[in-house]
């Protein structure tokens, strides 16, 4: 025999140094560029950040790095007033009503065209993804003529369907792509155990597939919540949203940059939060559940 | 080819050595001889896979040194060693070709271009994989494409060794046994010293010179597939080699006897003498020792539980006092339904004290 | 996946397909009815066939703001492209800096269209933006209001600040998709760097860089708010794009007939680029 093997406690030889030079030079390539990078990305906000605490007339007379007499005022004057405050709950009302929209017609369908060959079926899909490619300013008119003709113009269910215009065929594409990843066994065990269609698919499919539904919600969110031409165009008072806000008050009461600095701010709020909660699966949600 | 030594080899993925229990490896001392084929064998999590990652560099070791022919390699990186490894599953180059695939080494390595010709037709020619060179990679079947990048592996010629971790897991098994018999044929045309991850033990005895059995980051034993079937020298060893694995009977020894609950057997003194006291004891034996007592007076009684075919044989589920055991019995011999007689043939009938070996009943 | 032929299946599509119809198909339509008429007023419109779609063919201001779309779509993909794949090379692969890095990453892509636009008009100002201050102190003149070249810049560095993010996680979703056995792999091959890049990190990525310069082609396409906000299309017409320009002549001048033309043109423009792609994305998927 040739291998031997021992027990005997032996000195280990001193750790030699694990790390060369040149794999530590080449490591650290990677972080400085990211840093960078993020730095590029983090700045443009920073500055909003800075002018929204800030008075119109220092903003406008400096460009120092750090803010000059910083206050939370324009923040209070938002939270105080009713036309700026409530364009933000508008917001979220159309966009949490397009993201409810979106999921339920969006679900079945993935399923079909995860599960099923039927007639027509690639045409539909590309059907479905042309409407992801149609530039919103094709539609402007068409949609305030359509949605003033069946009275909902200025209302956020409004906003809210015209959003599906583009919510739906992606939510469509990313649900078949997380769904086909779920094997057919699961179904057809299913259906040998009794369960209907109905029953099957609420209680034991969607909860299989509920990583797909989160990040879908979370682009449905994100193309609604980011949103400006639709939005602007199908809501004049009641239902104005805070994009529009935006826009109408620097012509109204002439720029006040502070001010509209605050909004901005506050438009970025629920988008960080709602990342935060996605964080884990955003990655293979913008792969569309393709990787 | 070369000679492979480790030494004192320990490793801790965080780095943190002071605790044995959390180590993935602990305390190895092993040398792979050159032109051996070696299997590592043993249950998931044993470690095995990180002492081949090792000694290709692939893992930095905490502690310990790896030595090919007597240079200490534990510092250089993976591409500098030269060590082949193929994993459990086939690594491709998708968008290359077959021959682009098996010539990538040498291309990486900067050779001659005729000379990377020559050495790749070799290869190929070798495995068989000739009419596929001009092919796409990414459309082969799971078996071609562990050929390839075994081919990857052997197309240069100044491999150390060359490591598998797993690399049959994924092929269907008519094509696993054609491939494990081409590279038993390959390591002897090439005098290739092999070694062999693997958890599946008759893969291990079939292809392995010797077998190397580790479990909880430690080498249980090293040796010759015969000698790890006959005298496991870890009572896990014989529970983790054969099918089913060897009994166990715990024991205590009462002067020149060893008892155990339904019976005895003679200890004779020369083993007497190596138990200390306070030692937990266990007989050991594998099923197709026992032997079915036809002497008339039988000494330990079994009762037969269940019968399980097994082709041309049966294994009999026993139980001898309080302790279950498994008799393997020949095709043509009919076990009475009533408590019979076993004997326990000494040279075969081996007992450990505290799990390991210190001999048989025939000393 | 083996699927089953099954027509019933029409039924679960059923609801998509008459949303999208509500939201689509009748807008187009009428979309299409405009583009051959000519209408004056309420009542008043007469049948004019294609003669819009000629006069937008041949409007010399549709055709620069075709070209400055193309080339402003094909700058930013240029850029965003091989700038998103870096990134998400520099990624850490797992572990909480990995989930920090990737939120601050998303954080632009949920910032609202105009929003975004404020943010770069107030940023690349030269008296009080950080931008704007720091390329003028390093001695080039640099004013978007007055000057093209300073325009294009401030809208081009905006479209990479807002959706290289995109790239760079679509990017990063492909590469952590690699098993580390390739990686062991190229290591005992004796990869170099750009070898594991070249043959194994690329080929892995290509599937979602499809979807990168698909999502990123149309959507810089149909760009709207950003610049508009920045810019408002000027200086002169310097950053008109034609999701501006149509904009200006539907809701500005009230060209209705025209503007639905060339709606429809630009649509069958986009429709055309992204069914290439969408053939090709297929076709690498299919791999």
């Amino acid at each position: 025999m040739t291998m031997q093997t021992q027990t005997s406690a032996q000195p280990a030889p001193g750790i030699a140094s694990r790390l060369k030079g040149s794999a530590l030079s080449s490591r650290a390539i990677g972080p400085i560029l990211l840093g960078l990078y993020l730095c590029f990305q983090m700045l443009p906000i920073y500055w909003l950040v800075r002018m929204s605490l800030m008075q119109p007339g220092d903003i406008m007379s400096s460009s120092a790095f750090l803010p000059t007499a910083p206050s939370f005022d324009n923040y209070r004057t938002i939270f105080t007033d009713p036309a700026w405050y409530m364009s933000y709950v508008n917001s979220l009302s159309y966009v949490a009503l397009n993201v409810v929209i979106t999921l339920s017609v969006a679900l079945p369908a993935a399923y079909a065209f995860s599960r099923y060959k039927f007639i027509g079926d690639k045409h539909v899909f590309f059907w479905l993804f042309t409407n992801r490619m149609a530039p919103p300013a094709v539609f402007l008119l068409p949609f305030f003529q359509l949605y003033s003709a069946v009275g909902l113009f200025d209302t956020p269910l409004a906003v809210a369907l015209a959003h599906c215009l583009f919510n739906v065929p992606l939510a469509v594409w990313i649900l078949e792509g997380f769904m086909s990843g779920v094997p057919r066994e699961i179904d057809e065990t299913a259906y040998v155990d009794g369960y209907s269609f109905p029953r099957f698919f609420l209680t034991v499919f969607l909860p299989l597939v509920r990583a797909g539904i989160g990040v879908t919600a979370f682009f449905c969110f994100m193309f609604s919540w980011v949103e400006l031409l639709l939005a602007k165009t199908l809501t004049s008072i009641e239902a104005k949203p805070i994009v529009v806000a935006m826009t109408r008050t620097v012509s109204a009461s002439g720029l006040d940059w502070g001010l509209l600095a605050a909004a901005g701010v506050l438009t970025i709020l629920p988008g960080a939060a709602v990342i935060y909660f996605v964080r884990n699966y955003i990655a293979k949600g913008f792969a569309l559940g393709r990787v | 080819m070369a000679q492979i030594v480790i030494d004192s080899l320990r490793h801790s993925y965080d780095g943190n050595l002071s605790d044995p229990g959390a180590l993935a490896l602990k305390q190895v001392d092993l040398t792979w001889e050159d032109g051996r084929a070696y299997a590592l064998l043993g249950p998931s999590g044993c470690g095995k896979s990180s002492m081949l990652n090792i000694i290709s560099g692939l893992v930095r070791q905490s502690t310990g040194r790896i030595l090919f022919d007597g240079t200490d390699v534990s510092d250089l990186p993976t591409e500098k060693r030269n060590i082949a490894q193929v994993f459990q599953f086939p690594v491709l180059y998708d968008t290359m070709t077959v021959e682009q695939n098996l010539a990538f080494p040498l291309k990486n390595r900067r050779l001659p271009t005729d000379e990377i010709r020559r050495r790749v037709a070799d290869v190929a020619e070798m495995l068989d994989l000739g009419p596929l060179l001009k092919k796409r990679a990414s459309g082969l079947g799971a078996a071609e494409k562990q050929k390839i990048s075994l081919g990857r592996g052997l197309v240069r010629s100044d491999v150390a060794a060359v490591l598998f971790d797993e690399p049959l897991t994924v092929i269907d098994p008519h094509v696993k046994f054609e491939l494990r018999r081409k590279l038993k044929l390959l390591h002897e045309e090439l005098g290739l010293t092999l070694i062999y991850v693997t958890h599946d033990q008759s893969e291990a005895l079939t292809l392995a010179d010797e077998v190397v059995v580790m479990a909880e980051g430690e080498v249980m034993q090293a040796g010759t597939p015969e000698q790890l079937y006959e005298r496991p020298s870890h009572t896990f060893v014989g529970n983790f080699i054969g099918s089913p694995g060897m009994n166990f009977i715990p024991c205590r020894a009462e002067g020149e006897r060893l008892v155990f609950s339904g019976g005895s057997l003679p200890l004779p003194p020369a083993l007497s003498r190596s138990i200390s006291s306070g030692q937990s004891l266990k007989i050991g034996i594998r099923p197709q020792h026992l032997r079915l007592d036809t002497s008339g007076t039988p000494q330990i009684a079994a009762h037969l539980i269940e019968l399980q075919p097994r082709g041309d044989s049966y294994v009999a589920d026993l139980r001898i006092g309080e302790t279950a055991l498994a008799m393997r019995v020949p095709d043509d011999v009919a076990l009475p339904a009533a408590p019979f007689g076993v004997s326990f043939p000494p040279k075969h009938t081996l007992l450990y004290a505290d799990d390991s070996l210190i001999g048989d009943l025939d000393a | 996946m083996h699927k089953t032929q099954d027509n019933r299946a029409w039924f679960l599509i059923l609801p998509v397909v008459i949303l999208v119809a509500f939201s689509a198909v009748i807008p187009l339509m009428t979309v299409v009815n405009y583009s051959v008429q000519d209408i004056f007023g309420p009542g008043q419109r007469y049948l004019i066939g294609l003669e819009w779609f000629r006069e937008t063919l041949r409007d010399p201001e549709v055709h620069r703001a075709f070209l400055r779309q193309m080339a402003f779509s094909g700058i930013v993909l240029a850029i965003e492209i091989p700038l998103g794949v870096l990134v998400a090379l520099a990624l850490p692969r797992a572990g909480w800096k990995s989930s920090l890095a990737i939120v601050f990453l998303a954080l632009p892509l949920l910032i609202p269209f105009n929003v975004v636009g404020t943010i770069w008009q107030l940023y690349a100002r030269p008296e009080i933006g950080f931008f704007g201050r720091v390329i003028n102190d390093l001695g080039i003149g640099f004013n978007y209001t007055a000057d093209p070249i300073s325009a294009w810049v401030t809208i081009v560095v905006m479209d990479v600040w807002h959706w290289t993010p995109l790239v760079a996680l679509l990017a990063f979703a492909g590469l952590r998709s690699i098993p580390d056995a390739y990686y062991q792999a190229a290591r005992i091959d004796g990869a170099s760097r750009v070898a594991i890049f070249r043959y194994i990190e690329l080929p892995k990525m290509r599937s979602v860089l499809t979807i990168a310069v698909l999502l990123r082609f149309m959507d810089s396409f149909m760009i709207y708010a950003e610049p508009f906000v920045v810019t408002g299309g000027g200086p002169g017409s310097a950053t008109t794009f034609l999701s501006i320009r149509l904009v200006n002549m539907a809701v500005g001048q009230f060209d209705l007939g025209p503007a639905a033309a060339f709606s429809l043109i630009y649509f069958l423009v986009i429709l055309l680029v992204s069914y290439v792609f969408y053939t090709i994305l297929q076709r690498v998927s299919a791999q």
